[in-house]
């Protein structure tokens, strides 16, 4: 236990450096799979065939491509494009994309659950697509769409760590980087998952918090 | 002020309006009655542009209603509509169900909006609920509040869809006396409804609908107390006598 704590202190700032780098890989993944998600649910549930079936492909290849192929893509041949990326900036868009599919079939459901009267009654009293969207429907489909979106967050912070596939120095690549020159395995891996933890319990938190809450009428 | 003249409707192949023509002026109250499945739902849908129809025209004030136009937008800001099943804001206090038109669509000043809101929910017996939640309410009070929406947009005529089916058998006279009061303040209304009670008392004209077409139209009196057609008849004998 004594080795551990030793351990601990000697390689938790640079763990540090890896968590900071995991907590912004996983916000700006968030954010950004939030808006994609966002556009593609709203263009999915379109009257219009040509925009809701145009969505419904995007998120099909989304989803049929698995992240770590997605991250490659933009790290490594975007820059053949004449596009080129830090790692951080590659990560964080290609993980936004990758859970746009995820987010936006979430989104969908909440908004597809909320009552057709609801939409009928909001053009009843003159509201456009947008402010029925912005005013009725999105505000109820929050509720609906807040559990599964928090189980959503605690799956992204725990796949931040494919970052590490294309150098970004994250906590797991981090943790491996030490590891392997110290060959303290066991402390180092400990603190690792302990760290991992430590940043999901809040996020667990909240989705119970909203659990508890959507249960109720 | 509405008129509806040859419009046809249909599901796929199915015909669900086969030609109608009938016209509301302003500050009638016109009932439609007639079976389930007549059509009396979509015609009031097909009014204020819920639905689109096939052929035929609706004008509304001389305006032709076009679902896919942006005039719809002014349309159905004239012409109001009350669900059966209210259809309130669950997320909304009765106050902000009542003003959301008004600030939101029709960009009053919010005071303005919020005074006039006051007095409404007062007119419908609901003042002191202004901050309750609908689903804190009776079905009876939750649609006096969606009557009392449907007034905040100052709109030139109400279409109401059954405005009582939902409710208790003890909460439809509350509904109906604000109705009733409305019509006597000379309110434009058309009202589906299967009471025939008040389309008896409070209605000038009724039009029996069955199978997507007008079958018998005239003064509330003469349709309902001597219906001349036997589909009329046969009709109103089920409603009126059930056993
Ligand atoms: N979206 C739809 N798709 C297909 N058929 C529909 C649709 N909406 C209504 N219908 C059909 O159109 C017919 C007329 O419906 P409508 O709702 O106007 O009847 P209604 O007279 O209001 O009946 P009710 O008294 O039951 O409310 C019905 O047979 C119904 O099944
Ligand atoms: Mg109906």
């Amino acid at each position: 236990m004594q080795a551990f704590l030793r351990d601990a202190a000697e390689f938790l700032p640079i763990l540090l450096e890896g968590v900071r780098l995991t907590i912004l890989v996983t916000i700006g993944s968030l954010i950004l799979s939030t808006l994609l998600g966002l556009v593609w649910a709203m263009m999915r549930v379109s009257s219009i065939k040509a925009i809701s079936q145009t969505s419904a492909g995007i998120i099909n290849v989304i989803r049929g491509i698995p992240i770590i192929v997605q991250l490659f893509y933009i790290y490594f041949v975007m820059p053949d494009l004449g596009v080129s990326l830090t790692a951080l900036q590659a990560a964080i868009i290609g993980l936004g994309i990758a859970y746009s599919a995820y987010q936006a079939e979430n989104f969908r459901a909440g908004i597809e659950a909320i009552d057709k009267g609801q939409i009928e009654a909001a053009q009843s009293i003159g509201m456009g697509w947008w402010m029925t969207m912005r005013r009725v429907v999105l505000p109820q489909a929050v509720r609906l769409v807040l559990p599964p979106y928090g189980n959503t967050m605690i799956m992204m912070l725990k796949d931040s760590s494919q970052a590490s596939t294309i150098t970004v120095a994250e906590l797991a690549l981090q943790g491996k980087l030490i590891a392997s020159s110290t060959f303290k395995n066991t402390s180092v891996f400990t603190l690792v998952a302990l760290l991992y933890l430590v940043m999901s319990i809040p996020l667990i938190l909240f989705v119970r918090h909203f659990e508890k809450k959507g249960s109720r009428p | 002020m509405i008129e509806l003249k040859g419009v046809r409707k249909s599901y796929g192949s199915f015909e669900v309006l086969k030609g109608i023509s009938a016209s509301v002026e302003k500050g009638e109250v016109v009932c439609i009655i007639g079976p389930s499945g007549s059509g009396k739902s979509t015609i009031l849908r097909c009014i204020n542009g819920l639905e689109s129809y096939n052929s035929g025209d609706i004008l509304v004030e001389g305006q032709r209603v076009d679902r896919d136009a942006r005039s719809i937008i002014s349309i159905r800001t004239q012409v109001s509509m009350v669900f059966q099943r209210f259809n309130l804001f669950p997320h909304r206090t009765v106050l902000e169900n009542v003003i959301e038109g008004p600030v939101f669509v029709k960009k009053e000043p919010r005071r303005e909006a919020i005074e006039r809101a006051r007095l409404l929910l007062a007119q419908v017996g609901l003042a002191e609920k202004a901050d309750a939640y609908p689903p804190q309410l009776s079905g009876g009070q939750q649609q006096r509040v969606a009557i009392a929406r449907a007034l905040a947009m100052q709109p030139k005529a109400i279409l109401f869809d059954e405005p009582t089916s939902a409710l208790d058998p003890e909460l439809v006279g509350e509904v109906l006396g604000v109705m009733r009061k409305l019509a006597d303040d000379g309110m434009t209304m058309v009202v589906v409804t299967h009471e025939m009670g008040f389309a008896k008392e409070v209605a000038d004209r009724v039009l029996f609908i069955d199978g997507g077409v007008i079958v018998e139209q005239g003064p509330s009196k003469d349709v309902l107390n001597q219906p001349q057609h036997a589909r009329t008849q046969d009709f109103l004998r089920r409603v009126l006598h059930p056993l």
